[in-house]
């Protein structure tokens, strides 16, 4: 990818005070944000953009919820697992929340391995972060068969609003999906990563353009958003 | 002031140069092409090809209109289908493509001094993705049960039910998710503008130094990445609801004597997602005009433009209001008086801005070298028409007044004034302004200025009449007007005329497409610079530009971009791209 990291940073007039000194620096020469490559920038960009779609998706949820009629399925029950005789309230949320901020840290470390050129622990590290979003979506088709099997669907189901199935398998399937691009996409870094492309400068099979160990840090972006979203979701759904 | 930005002080280059994908063959070069300025053309015209469809189907609609009873294959079915197709082609596939993916590919690049957009292949991702939205679009027209009749706004719970052309067919299903892969296509698009403008420009570019046409498609872009999300998540719990038989948007309901399955949506929830993007949307394909018709009167006036800064602030500041307007659209659905209060407020604080922007073209052109060029008459003419639309947009922004208003055709007047004519002379003016860039001629000046004069005056003929059709009480959406009592002899007269002249301007959008045509080969060379203007798309060594733009070097940028008529200098015009000091530019230190 083309490359935008040059370090210095023109500085060659003097910058006013106050206000003006604000918007001289926004304007300022070639780039607005200094030392951000365009890979980053854009990533931001398009993040910026997704969490107008995800809060339109949950403040639609919120606002079926607040103005249903009829009661609300009682998140406790609804999402609780018979274990050992007794139900245990948001058991597997609880586990899957915990799998998917772990895989957040492992997402750290990948990025700071990957800036140490570190290709084995950079490429094991992303893996180990995609294989923890697997089972974080496998857990949540586990979850979707449970309550299908109930008698969940998007147009009923037994306890109440029918607002309830429709809103959890459009928001929790919305995510899920990003999680598995994430997933897919984790998998090509690992791999550009394992095989060197981004010391030997090997072009990309679409783009033709060269990759950096920024990529990581790219993808490491996503993925933290997305997690971030799943906290939201989590303390709509789940503890609301 | 006095211009000092002496030939030492460029700073130095911060942008490494880019790594540009060579084509090996036609395909990669013409058809999957990574070259912003190839995938502009593209966009262009996919997006008149689309858009001479929604002509047809206004032409359609007026045929009904003018002469009720004549044509029997316009049913009422098909007329809500023509209404709505019309409605969402030209808003969408037409207006914001043409912006956004037209010019904002082809001008971005070489107007910043970038060799093509940040990321050329995301870039032809968008154009496909785009192509595709369209033939799904197209394909409703030859589905069962036809394209669907909800009405552009897509209103349900009536989108997706029986009585509705299309509700319970392909149509609506089609339309939902053509829309779809249009926020999906456009996104990868948009990234690309943004990123580009924030972070890929020439030496000595600053912001501040960007022309307004850059600014007027960038605000807009992020306007649009912010607004389009909520169209998105309409449209996919929409198609729940029709699909899936979900309730978001369906309230308990009878049709035909049934109760439907549905039970507990909101239809008002989607009129506000609908409308969060919906009036952003307006924006969106406004704020570029805004800033191309600054370039145009500029460089066609030979004069500075005036407040350039505050030219800037309006566009910015107009772009964050815009999104908290949205449910002046929804006075008549009914809402709390302080809601309405705060949404007639927000929506005539617009007005202060958009104002300004008037006030400023109207002092640039003031003791200007007006030229009364082609692109320049369509300037004007925007100038114009703009005023009065948006002065019928201050009587709807009033809940008193847009409620007696909001169904008649006063409204449908008002906004084809303002985002209908007046985005399309702009899109003109600077198709005639740039054509000599993209094809190295001119187009042809007579058959311009016969494509001028019927376009503004006819459409001053078709939509000045509206406004007092409108006032009479005479209702939009309606496909029959004959029985109406309020209708008197001459309002049918006049709707037989409004008719008439919507043909006549539709053939001169004919003459137009020729013109585009037959001066590829047979119009005047135009060299290099044809206006004298001093932005960097005029200042390529080759004309087409070639790919990578600007040859071996990026031109370094001395100066802003509205260099005209600077007193002692030798010519009439700076370039960007010349340094040294010239007596007394008018840049904002």
């Amino acid at each position: 990818m083309a490359d935008t990291t040059l370090t210095h940073i023109g500085q060659t007039q003097p910058r006013p005070a106050g206000l003006r000194g604000v918007a001289a620096d926004w304007s300022s020469d070639q780039r607005a944000f200094k030392n951000v490559s365009w890979g980053k920038a854009m990533m931001w960009i398009f993040l910026l953009s997704d969490t107008f779609v995800f809060g339109c998706f949950l403040l639609s949820y919120m606002t079926a919820r607040m103005s249903t009629r009829v009661p609300w399925p009682n998140p406790s029950e609804v999402f609780a697992l018979h274990i050992g005789g007794s139900n245990i309230p948001l058991i597997l949320i609880a586990i899957m929340t915990f799998v998917l901020i772990s895989s957040s840290g492992t997402m750290a470390m990948a990025v700071n391995f990957g800036y140490r050129h570190d290709r084995r622990k950079t490429a094991i590290l992303m893996l180990l972060t995609a294989a923890l979003g697997a089972t974080f979506v496998g857990m949540q088709a586990f979850e979707w068969t449970k309550l299908i099997t109930e008698g969940v669907r998007p147009w009923g189901n037994p306890w109440g609003a029918a607002q309830f199935g429709s809103s959890f398998f459009m928001i929790t399937g919305f995510h899920g999906t990003h999680v598995t691009f994430g997933v897919i996409f984790l998998i090509i870094v690992a791999r550009k990563v394992w095989r060197g492309d981004y010391d030997t400068g090997r072009p990309g099979f679409f783009t033709s353009r060269r990759g950096r160990y920024e990529h990581v840090e790219i993808m490491g972006l996503y993925w933290h958003f997305v997690d971030l979203v799943w906290v939201f979701i989590f303390a709509f759904f789940y503890l609301w | 002031m006095v211009d000092v930005t002496p030939a030492d002080a460029v700073p130095p280059a911060e942008v490494a140069e880019m790594e540009l994908y060579h084509p090996h063959s036609w395909w990669t070069k013409y058809v999957f092409s990574q070259d912003a300025k190839v995938i502009a053309i593209q966009y262009s015209a996919t997006a008149t090809a689309i858009g001479l469809v929604a002509l047809v189907l206004s032409w359609m609609m007026r045929l009904q209109l003018g002469f009720p009873g004549t044509f029997d294959f316009i049913t009422p079915e098909a007329y809500y289908q023509f209404i709505t197709m019309h409605g969402m082609i030209m808003v969408i596939y037409l207006l914001t493509a043409l912006f956004l993916g037209g010019f904002g590919n082809y001008l971005i690049p070489l107007m910043v001094g970038a060799r093509d957009m940040v990321f050329p292949y995301v870039n032809m991702l968008s154009y496909w993705i785009y192509l595709l939205a369209v033939l799904v679009l197209v394909s409703s027209f030859f589905a069962p049960g036809g394209p669907t009749g909800a009405g552009w706004t897509l209103y349900p719970p009536q989108a997706i039910m029986t009585g509705t052309p299309g509700g319970q067919d392909w149509g609506i299903i089609l339309m939902l998710v053509s829309l779809i892969l249009f926020i999906i296509g456009f996104t990868m698009g948009g990234l690309n503008y943004v990123v580009t403008v924030l972070q890929a420009r020439t030496r000595g570019m600053t912001l501040m130094r960007l022309p307004l046409t850059v600014w007027g498609i960038f605000t807009a872009t992020v306007m649009a990445l912010l607004a389009f999300p909520a169209l998105f998540v309409a449209c996919v719990m929409m198609l729940f609801d029709r699909a899936l038989g979900t309730s978001f948007f369906m309230p308990a309901i009878v049709e035909m004597g049934e109760q439907l399955q549905h039970g507990g949506g909101s239809p008002i929830l989607f009129q506000h997602l609908f409308w969060f993007f919906g009036h952003p949307e307006v924006y969106i394909v406004a704020l570029p005009a805004f800033g191309i018709v600054s370039d145009l009167i500029s460089t066609h006036a030979r004069k500075n433009i005036f407040g350039y800064r505050m030219m800037v602030w309006a566009i910015v500041g107009i772009g964050a209001l815009s999104f908290v307007v949205w449910a002046h659209h929804m006075y008549v659905s009914g809402m709390h008086p302080y809601f309405g209060f705060f949404f007639a407020t927000t929506t005539l604080i617009i007005a202060v801005p958009t104002a300004i922007k008037v006030y400023n073209w109207v002092l640039t052109l003031w003791r200007g070298d007006i030229h009364l060029t082609v692109p320049m008459l369509f300037a004007l003419a925007f100038i114009v028409t703009f005023v009065n639309g948006g002065l019928t947009g201050l009587f709807l922004g009033n809940v008193v007044v847009d409620v007696p208003l909001s169904d008649t055709m006063f409204v449908v007047a008002h906004f084809h004034m303002v985002m209908g004519v007046a985005p399309i002379l702009v899109i003109f003016g600077a198709i005639y302004h740039w054509y000599p860039k993209v094809t190295g001629r001119m187009l042809n000046e007579a058959m311009g200025q016969f494509h001028f004069w019927v376009t503004f005056l006819g459409a001053y003929l078709i939509f000045f009449p509206m406004h007092y059709l409108g006032l009479m009480g005479v209702p939009r959406r309606y496909n029959e007007l004959t029985d109406m009592t309020m209708m008197t002899e001459s309002a049918h007269d006049l709707n037989s005329f409004i008719s008439i002249m919507a043909f006549l301007v539709g053939f001169a959008q004919i003459v137009f497409l020729f013109n585009l045509i037959w001066s590829i080969r047979h119009g005047r060379e135009a060299g290099g610079n044809p206006w004298r203007a001093t932005t960097l798309e005029w200042q390529t060594p080759e004309t087409p530009p070639a790919h990578g733009n600007f040859g071996k070097e990026l031109p370094i940028v001395y100066r802003w971009a509205y260099d005209y008529s600077v007193p002692g200098a030798k010519e009439d015009f700076i370039p960007q791209n010349v340094p040294g000091s010239f007596g007394s530019s008018r840049e904002p230190a």
